[in-house]
């Protein structure tokens, strides 16, 4: 406890605040963004020969330029969403699943080993529900296993889920070595199992089957007996078990869940999108998807906004990044001071923050506080 | 608050369209697009974006009319990434990396009026898709010459009591890399013929930890000289450190590497850069399959660091052994893959039947042993010799 003099009202007073206005939360958080993107323009007037200010239309021209540049940040945008959706119901939880990313990518390895074993043999709409099935089992497969592990022997899901990733890495490239016999290690474009294409836009699809998952998984958490017990379990298992919830039962059929919807994504990524296998297919979005859904507050409606800003920062950046001939790094520095303010933000959110600079001016005050914090010395002591 | 932020936002929004509709106005007619699988980080891809700069240099093109998009992975999005760029305005699409042909090829059928032309592939020459261009270069024989090099110093250090033993850390199982340690050995086994080599593969293009790990591995089990075909600073990192000579690819290590880089290999790309953006603004059509060469300065050897040689005379033997092994191989007296020069299961090679044309199952589908030699890149660019030798022991 640091020692204050009776007589002395410290400079800055941080305080916990619960009753801030849904406005004001939002207000500052728009502010945080906005402070991200001058921060974001300083950068890159110190990092660019010429025109600083450009670096605001090429995050808009990235992203909104053309009507192809708007199809695939919805579709990135969609393709983050699911995969932040698969996260959260563990994480309601507080079961830190970090294993989205080896979840999806055995789910592309199911759909694309169909694809690559009975494509020919099978009607592609056929093969398209083995695929589909393939996937979703492989992912629950793949989150179910550390799921039984933390029920029944207590076992760390975090680092379990994150070696889980691992193995599925090795297993992609296993099975790509059995494929590909050049040895090139490129699976190249299967001829199989692609999904049907509505009017003309291949992300139509895509977009559609995950709005309808964001709203089903939204019902079912907030609205369904399920995600009543699975936020019970995250508060307190020990109130769970009092009130009779079978916790092991409900981290289970949780994982199993996170695992389907994480299937899903694999099978998206192989017949909606990339008609291919790849150990790096998913492209790290397991990981941002953490980050994603912890910004929305686990709340699958605001996940649309959280996916939205990181998917249009994230192609925005790297369009400037290129138009300046910057390289890759450029982009993660910029998504990353995002990232940075937003965590920051939430600080000014859950405390408020007040100046004391004119004590000495108030004497009564002063005396005030000398008694206050009398008593607070005596009560700590 | 609630007007307040909706002004704000509103301001935000207009200034943020006004401004891009100012940065929209650019037109320059012709255009090229570059993707790349990563950014200057990889010496591989940075070897590709130093050839752009020089052919756009050289053809005096201005900077709005090359645009590079970097890191680019190998799906669906090298395909948004070329028709974005056909968007662009882009009358040629190049990409350089193995895994982009299949999006590549998709994108030309897409988009006919533009040529797509792609590094490192296979299937231009059977593909029919008159817009859809494949391009390598001879890079077998950059690596025979680096061999070479790396044979006078191994000879040096044989001299000194060492085991003729020399490692190399691969990327991929595949006939290009093949081909080009492959060509490597023989170069070095031209000076120091009981030479043998290991080679570990990564199984990745870029990997620096498994590059470093596979070439401290290499030179436990005793290899003193270590070459790599893998995109990152990992193997020459950690022959620096090991104070191992090593031979290195895509350009010159020296910055980092001074005691230990001898030479370097690398495809010069401004050729073939030069040689299609003429192509198409003189309305002619690109070689659906070009193959560069000594010759087209296309296969070029960074210059050798006379300090990684403990004597000074033999750094210059070596440099004119290397200039005579270059004459020879471009008067047709010397052959890479002679077969007069290497064994395959004790026996010398007289027929072959390489995997050229493109099929899933990769068929070996082509003769390629013609007056006694493996005709290397004369069927098709990309490199097709994946014979393993005799002398080299692959580990994984």
């Amino acid at each position: 406890m640091a020692k204050v003099k009776a007589n002395k009202t410290p400079l800055v007073r941080v305080s916990k605040r619960t009753d801030i206005s849904g406005w004001k939360a939002l207000g500052i958080r728009a502010i945080a963004f906005v402070a991200a993107l001058v921060v974001g323009g300083i950068v890159t007037a110190i990092l660019v020969e010429g025109n600083p200010f450009k670096f605001y239309s090429y995050l808009f021209t990235g992203t909104f330029g053309t009507p192809r540049r708007i199809w695939k940040l919805l579709q990135d945008l969609a393709m983050l969403l699911l995969i932040s959706l698969a996260v959260t119901p563990a994480f309601k939880m507080r079961f830190w699943n970090i294993g989205a990313e080896g979840q999806a990518l055995v789910g592309v390895l199911a759909a694309g080993a169909m694809i690559y074993y009975i494509g020919d043999s099978v009607p592609n709409g056929v093969l398209i529900l083995i695929m589909a099935a393939a996937a979703i089992v492989a992912g629950i497969i793949w989150a179910v296993i550390p799921g039984i592990f933390k029920a029944y022997f207590n076992t760390n899901e975090t680092l379990f889920t994150l070696m889980m990733n691992y193995v599925a890495m090795c297993l992609v490239n296993y099975f790509i070595n059995i494929w590909v016999t050049s040895g090139s290690g490129v699976l190249g474009v299967l001829a199989d199992g692609h999904f049907p294409v509505i009017g003309n836009q291949p992300q139509i699809l895509t977009v559609i089957i995950v709005a309808v998952i964001t709203v089903l998984v939204a019902i079912y958490l907030s609205r369904s007996k399920h995600g009543y017990e699975l936020s019970v379990v995250g508060e307190s298992e020990n109130t769970a078990r009092y009130i009779g919830i079978n916790v092991k039962k409900v981290i289970i059929r949780t994982m199993v869940l996170s695992g389907a919807l994480c299937g899903m994504v694999g099978l998206l990524l192989v017949g909606g999108i990339h008609y291919t296998v790849t150990a790096d297919l998913v492209g790290g979005t397991g990981f941002t998807a953490i980050l994603v859904s912890w910004l929305a507050k686990f709340n699958p409606i605001y996940m649309v906004a959280t996916s939205f800003l990181v998917t249009f920062l994230n192609q925005g950046a790297t369009f400037a990044a290129d138009a300046y001939r910057l390289g890759g790094s450029f982009s993660d520095i910029i998504v990353g001071l995002f990232f940075f303010a937003i965590i920051a933000c939430e600080f000014f959110i859950n405390y408020k923050v007040s100046f004391n600079l004119k004590s000495k001016k108030n004497e009564a005050k002063k005396a005030e506080d000398a008694v206050e914090s009398e008593v607070k010395e005596e009560v700590q002591g | 608050m609630k007007k307040v932020l909706a002004i704000v936002l509103c301001v935000a929004m207009l200034a943020a369209l006004g401004v891009s509709l100012v940065a929209c106005n650019d037109t320059a007619d012709f255009k090229v697009g570059f993707i790349c699988l990563h950014d200057e980080n990889s010496t591989y891809d940075k070897n590709f974006i130093d050839a752009i700069y020089e052919a756009q240099k050289a053809l005096g093109l201005k900077d709005d009319q090359i645009i590079i998009k970097t890191n680019v992975p190998e799906g669906n999005e090298c395909y948004v990434a070329a028709a974005d760029l056909v968007d662009q305005g882009c009358k040629i699409v190049f990409a350089n990396s193995f895994g982009h042909e299949s999006y590549m090829l998709q994108a030309a059928k897409d988009f006919p009026e533009v040529q797509f032309c792609h590094a490192t592939g296979t299937m231009a020459h059977d593909a029919n898709v008159s817009n859809f261009q494949n391009a390598f270069a001879s890079i077998y024989e950059g690596r025979y010459l680096a061999g070479v090099a790396a044979g006078y110093k191994l000879q040096e250090l044989v001299n000194g009591g060492a085991a003729a033993k020399i490692g190399y850390v691969g990327a991929f199982p595949y006939a290009e890399v093949v081909s080009g340690y492959t060509s490597f050995y023989l170069g070095v086994k031209s000076v120091v013929s009981n030479v043998t080599m290991e080679v570990q593969f990564t199984n990745s293009w870029y990997d620096e930890t498994a590059e470093k790990n596979a070439a401290n591995n290499l030179i436990q089990r005793g290899a003193v000289l270590i070459s790599q075909h893998a995109d990152s600073w990992g193997a020459p990192t950690a022959c620096e450190q090991a104070n191992v000579p090593n031979v290195s690819y895509n350009g010159s290590t020296i910055s980092n590497c001074p005691n230990t880089y001898i030479i370097s290999s690398r495809i010069n790309w401004a050729p073939y850069y030069e040689y299609m953006i003429k192509c198409v603004q003189n309305g002619e059509d690109i070689a659906a399959d070009w193959t560069g060469t000594i010759a087209t300065n296309s296969v070029l050897l960074t210059d050798l660091n006379a300090n990684a040689y403990a004597d000074a005379a033999t750094a210059t033997a070596a440099q004119n052994a290397i200039n005579t092994a270059k004459a020879a191989l471009q008067n047709g007296t010397l052959e890479v893959f002679d077969c007069d020069t290497f064994t395959v299961g004790g026996a010398a090679l007289s027929t072959y039947m390489a995997d050229v044309n493109t099929d899933s199952a990769f068929t070996p589908d082509t003769q390629v042993i013609e007056n006694g030699a493996f005709e290397e890149s004369s069927k098709r660019s990309a490199p097709y010799f994946d014979v393993r030798i005799d002398g080299i022991t692959c580990l994984n």
